[in-house]
This record gives C-alpha cells, structure tokens and sequence, in this order.
C-alpha cells in the first residue's frame, strides 16, 4: 500500500463496499493517508485532484498570504484609475519632491477627528542650507474619505469616471500619500498606474513562453531521437549566454517611434524569450517519465490517436506542476522588465511602469533629497518575494500524493 | 573523457557561431549603417558632409558588399584582432574594451568565490542548527536576498552611503588611481572599493546557495547510515564532514556551470548604477548613442568568454563527478 500512495494516479473512491453503502466501512484504509488530510473525513474519498491540491497548498501560511497579496496587485492593476487618487500624468512644479504627507487623526491641538486628514505643505528656506524644503501648513487642513469625487478619468480609456477608492474631499487639494516626483505628481498614483504595465508584462511574458515551452519541451519529450538532441542544445545555448547584455542590444533596437502599445508587445515578447528554456525543461522531463506509464500504453493500444494521449491522457497529470514553475518564473520576467526600463531601453515614458518609475532614481542626488524615488523598488521586492512563495507553495502542492 | 571534452567543444564552437550570428544581427538592426550615423554625428556638430568621403568610407569598411560578406568580413577581422571602429570614442574599438571587460570578469568570478564559501558555511549551519534563531535570521536573509533586485539594492546602498555616511560608495578606483597604471597600490585601492559590488552581486546568489544547501544537507542527515555513525561514537564533526557534506556539496557544484551568465548578467546592470569602469555603462552608452560597433564587440566578447567559462567548469566537473559524462 506504502508503495502505492507516492504513484500519481487518478483519485477514485475504493472499490467494493463503497459502492454498496453510504457509509465508508472503518476497516478499510484510507487511501491517502497524509497529515493535510486529516480534518477533511470522509470527503477524502471521493475528492478530485485538484481538490487535493488546494487543500495542501492551503497548509502553506505564507503561500496563501502571498497568494492574497497577488490577488490584491491584480485588482490593483485592473482598476488603477479607481484606486489611484490623482491623474499619474497631471504634474504641478509646485510640489516638486513633495514628502510624503502623514495621514493623521489628533491635529496639532490635540484634538481628535474621526476623519483623517492630511495638512497642507508650504515651502519655507531652510536657513541652514539655503534650501527650499516642504514643510506641514497646520492651519490647512484637508478631511480625507473612501469613494470621493476628484478628477475625471477615463477607465481603461472606455468612459469617464469621477469617483475614486479614496482622496481627499477637495478634490482641489494637494495630496501626495508617497511624496512627489521630479515634477511634483503623485508616486502612489504612478506606483499604482504602473502595476497594470509590470504585473500585466509578467503574465503575458510567461504565457508566451509557456507557449514556446510546451511546444519545444514536449517535441523534445515526447518524440525524443534527434529533435531532443537538437531542442537539448538550444535550450543549453539559451542558458548559457549572458542574457541581458544581449537584451539590451535587442531592446535598443526597438524603433523609439514605435506607439507605446507596440512598445510594450515588442518588449515582452523579447521577455519571453528568457523564460522558456526552463519550462522545456520541466515539461520535457514529465513527458519523459509519463510516456513510460502504464496508462500511456493502454491508452495507445486503445487506438487513442497522438493528439488525444498527449491532451486528454498526458498534460491533465503535470498541469499542476507547470503552473508551479510558471509561477516561479514570472519574477523573472518582471525583474528583467524593470531592469531593462530603469536602464531606459525597455519601456519609456509616458508609459508608467515600476522600472521607468525607477529611471528617477538613477540620479543620486535626487534619491538624496526625496528617498521616496525608490518606493516603486518595494512594489518590486513584494511582488517578487509574492510570487516566490506561491510558487513555492504550488510547487509543494502540485504532487499531492506524494508524502 | 577525452570524447566529452571533444563533444562539448564542438557544441562551444556552434554556439560561438550562434551568438556571432546576434551580435552581427545587432549591428545590423538600427536604420541605416555605421556611415549614415557617422554621417549624422557630423552634421550635428556643424561640419559639412562630404559624399566622396562618404562613399570612399563605406567602400573603406565593406558596407557596399551583400549581407552575407559583411558577416564572413566582420568575423574574419574579429578573428585577427579588429573589433571595427567606435566613432563616438574615435578609437578603434579594441583599445576600449579589454580592460573593461577584464575588470568586469574580476568582479563576477570574485563574486562567485564570496558566494560559495558564504552559501557553503551558511548553508552548513543552518542545516546542523535547524530551527535555531540564526537558521531563521539567514532563512529570512535567504528569501529576501532572492526577492531583491541587485540593481535596487545597489542604489539603497549608494543612497545609505550619500545620506549617512556621506561618500559615494560608487567606482572601483578612488580619484587618484583613476587613470593611474596598474601597479600594487592600484590593487590595494582595488580591494578597499571591491566590496560594495561584491555584496550587492553575491546577496541573490548566496541566498540561492543557502537554501539549496540547507535542504540538501537535511534530506542527507536524515539518512540511515548517519545514525548507524553516530551510535558507533563517531564525532559529530567527523560524522558531518566525511559523507554527508560531501554528498549534498553534489547539486551546489553543478550550479557552477550557470552561475557565470547571472553573473556578468548582474555585474552589467549594477556596474550601470555603481558607475564601475566595468564593460556595463560602456555598453549602455554605447548602445544608446547606436555605437553598434562598440555594442556588438562588447556583447559578443561577454557572451563568448561566458561560454568558454561554463565549458571549463563543466569539464572541471565531469572530472570531478565521472556520472555527469554518462549522462
């Protein structure tokens, strides 16, 4: 039995007395006897596989908090213009690397409010440097709230919109939760704007590379001999080269004439490219050890055509697991987006993502002054370490037979 | 061995002539060719363009010949030592790049030393003392370090350096050294500027080694043949060092071979925000200003030693590890 339970195989309710009684007779063994399964009773017996799988990905604390995290970052990158409180491209010199603005709820005489507010800022010369600096006006003071009405936007470029997740009640008012940039727009609103370019490059990045993944990885699998000979060597060129000293002569080579929309394609499919290589791989190595399976067989003596042993019998055993390491490459992507943006050959504006956000802090005496510059570097980091973790979590989860 | 070795050169070689075939590709991409820039740069600094001295130039450097010409042309002078000329420098391209490159090589492989002793005595630790507060300190370490971009981190430390410390953590060189020649205090000048890129290259590969160690050494000691070791009294030291260590050490070599790219990888985009007089703001610089000439040499010397170093560790470890040339 021990040696069974590590086999994948189809989950199925045991046989005989099952059939005949509604209730599960005591002496049988359960199939599975696994730690993660032991609050679930009964339903063990009749629970798919992809059940299996989130109940043991459910086990992985902080898997499922990354896993919510991603949620959050993809509604944020879905409904920027409702979330972010100002327009990212409206600029006003005046608040030229304004600080960030603390929310408070005791004003300067102490009183509470139960709105939040924020003050106003007034510049003063700092009289040691000579230099101007922003300082807290505390005799204006801006009421902050949920579902306000600011400036129009246009969601998605489809109809206008006045509403915002949060701002300030004036919508005259200034208001720069994360500081300001260069010239003086919001960094949240921009942070927010760039998280639909840089989490939306991950995502189409990788499934491009899915694409050339399983293509190349399950010829060089599944029909073996020359072409995974040859596939083999590709895909050890591919990785064996420096990449982003070659992607950077690539991307510079994108015409700067070229819509920003174009850009972006041209960009990610670049992306893309770095990707596959180890998605082939963990593809071809699953073709290779199911071909052997005794299903495989059965299902080929059936007379079940190529087409149909590879889509209905072979890719619904390790779907699980190419999800797991397509989560675990979608960082890649991502960090090969920033860089090559901060370094001005990805995407440039007025296209907003983390990277050219980042472009800012390249002169240091600007990150000296406003060290908020590098905030969009902490989208980054939490997206990274979020998608780490879920994969590390799916990784785990993806064999949920194995001990 | 002797058939390995010949095997894996003759997939070098094809893979140098792949990644010639790129770089070429990248001189070719941008509109127009090296005469219409060169032309451009003129114009745009006033002087006159003489179309007799154009053509006599295109002539000079083989632009008039068909595609595939200027590929075997451009290739057979990379053989005898001629990169093609820089016309935002004014220099041919191989007076520029050597020391560049070489200094960028010295920062990766130096990394690639810091990186294994730190992950092999980290990873070590962490194994014997699981579930320690150290083993948690360097876990945490480990998965941020892995999260971290090293070009993010790099300007955190230029930015901690400028704004507490008030230095520029920047260079390899302090100012007198500049431009001086090599010699001894050069080097020593060398090592005191070392360590920030160190640091800022190795954080994401020694978190990767950590982790890959620690789980390795685990799985190991949780083996049979440990106990059996230990309930015949011998020390713990010994019982670590002599099987275990040695065993899980297996998957850590192996990851040699691919260490390098990421690397030279890494060292390109941090060199860009240290300002290192390393191959990677020259490259940028380069590639902005379309110096295709500089561009391409720089991509194809970087790729090319890279493969040569992979090779060499790959040979280093089928000597090492005879199952790998059975493979």
């Amino acid at each position: 039995m021990a040696q069974e339970i590590n086999k994948p195989r189809p989950a199925s309710p045991p046989v005989g007395n099952a059939l005949f009684s509604t209730t599960v007779d005591e002496d049988i063994e359960p199939p599975l006897a696994l730690s993660y399964l032991e609050d679930q009773g009964d339903k063990i017996y009749t629970a798919t596989q992809w059940q299996l799988t989130w109940w043991r990905f459910r086990r992985h604390k902080m898997a499922m908090a990354s896993l919510g995290l991603l949620v959050i970052l993809y509604l944020v990158a879905i409904f920027s213009e409702f979330i972010a409180p100002a327009d990212p491209n409206i600029y006003d010199e005046k608040y030229a690397y304004a600080p960030p603005q603390g929310i408070h709820f005791i004003d300067s005489s102490g009183t509470f409010h139960l709105r939040p507010f924020v003050y106003g800022l007034k510049s003063e010369r700092d009289m040691e440097t000579m230099r101007m600096v922003f300082v807290p006006d505390e005799e204006t003071m801006y009421p902050l709230g949920f579902f306000t009405v600011g400036k129009p936007t246009k969601f998605w470029g489809l109809f206008e919109m006045d509403r915002h997740l949060f701002g300030p009640l004036d919508p005259n008012a200034a208001f720069f939760p994360l500081g300001g940039d260069r010239l003086g727009r919001d960094m949240f609103s921009r942070i927010v704007y760039g998280t639909r370019i840089s989490m939306s490059v991950g995502l189409v990045g990788i499934l491009l590379s899915l694409a050339l993944g399983i293509f190349f990885g399950g010829i060089s699998g599944y029909y073996g001999g020359i072409w995974d000979t040859i596939i083999q060597r590709v895909i050890e060129f591919f990785r064996s080269i420096p990449t982003i000293p070659l992607w950077m002569g690539l991307s510079a080579a994108v015409p700067k004439e070229w819509s920003p929309l174009r850009m972006y394609f041209a960009i990610t499919v670049l992306l893309s490219l770095i990707g596959w290589t180890g998605l082939a791989r963990v593809v071809r190595g699953r073709f290779l050890s199911l071909r052997e399976e005794d299903f495989v067989l059965a299902a080929k003596l059936g007379g079940s055509s190529e087409m149909r042993i590879i889509f209905r019998h072979m890719v619904p055993s390790f779907t699980s697991h190419i999800i797991a390491s397509l989560t675990l490459s979608i960082p890649s992507v991502i960090l090969a987006e920033t860089a090559l943006s901060f370094l001005g050959l990805g995407l440039r504006p007025p296209v907003i993502s983390w990277g050219v956000l980042l472009q800012e802090s390249q002169n240091l005496r600007a990150v000296a002054t406003a060290p908020w510059l590098l905030m969009p570097g902490l989208a980054v980091v939490i997206a990274v370490l979020a998608f780490n973790f879920v994969g590390d979590g799916l990784r785990d989860a993806a064999d949920p037979y194995a001990l | 061995m002797l058939q390995y070795i010949i095997q894996r050169l003759l997939l070098m070689m094809i893979t140098l002539v792949a990644v010639s075939l790129v770089s070429f590709v990248i001189i070719e991409l941008p509109p127009g060719d090296y005469v219409t820039a060169y032309a451009a740069t003129l114009a745009s600094s006033g002087d006159s363009v003489d179309q007799a001295r154009l053509d006599s130039l295109r002539k000079q450097f083989g632009l008039d010949l068909p595609i595939y010409q200027r590929y075997l042309k451009w290739t057979w002078d990379i053989l005898h030592g001629d990169f093609g000329y820089s016309f935002v420098w004014n220099k041919p391209v191989s007076e520029l790049i050597w020391e560049r490159i070489g200094l960028t090589f010295a920062i990766s492989i130096s990394a690639l030393i810091v990186t294994w002793v730190l992950g092999f005595l980290i990873g070590v630790y962490s194994a014997v003392r699981q579930y320690s507060f150290g083993d948690y300190l360097f876990t945490t370490f480990s998965f941020i370090g892995l999260g971290i971009p090293d070009f993010l981190l790099a300007l955190v430390l230029l930015w901690i350096g400028f704004r507490y410390f008030n230095t520029n953590v920047g260079g390899l060189f302090s100012r007198d050294y500049q431009t001086a020649a090599w010699s001894f205090a050069k080097f020593v000048d060398l090592l005191k500027h070392l360590w920030v890129p160190l640091i800022v290259l190795g954080v994401g590969g020694t978190a990767g080694l950590i982790r890959i160690m620690r789980a390795n050494l685990l799985d190991e000691l949780r083996k049979p043949y440990v106990e059996t070791a230990r309930a015949k009294g011998v020390s713990e030291r010994r019982l670590l060092l002599r099987y275990p260590v040695r065993i899980a050490l297996n998957p850590f070599i192996s990851t040699a071979g691919w260490a390098l790219p990421g690397l030279i990888n890494g060292a390109t985009i941090i060199s860009v925000v240290l300002s290192l007089p390393t191959a990677g703001p020259l490259l940028l610089n380069a590639l902005l200003a379309q110096d295709m000439y500089l561009a391409a040499s720089f991509i194809l010397i970087l790729s090319a030693l890279t493969i040569i170093g992979t090779l060499i560790s790959d040979i280093l470890l089928a000597w090492l590890d005879p199952r790998i040339r059975y493979q």
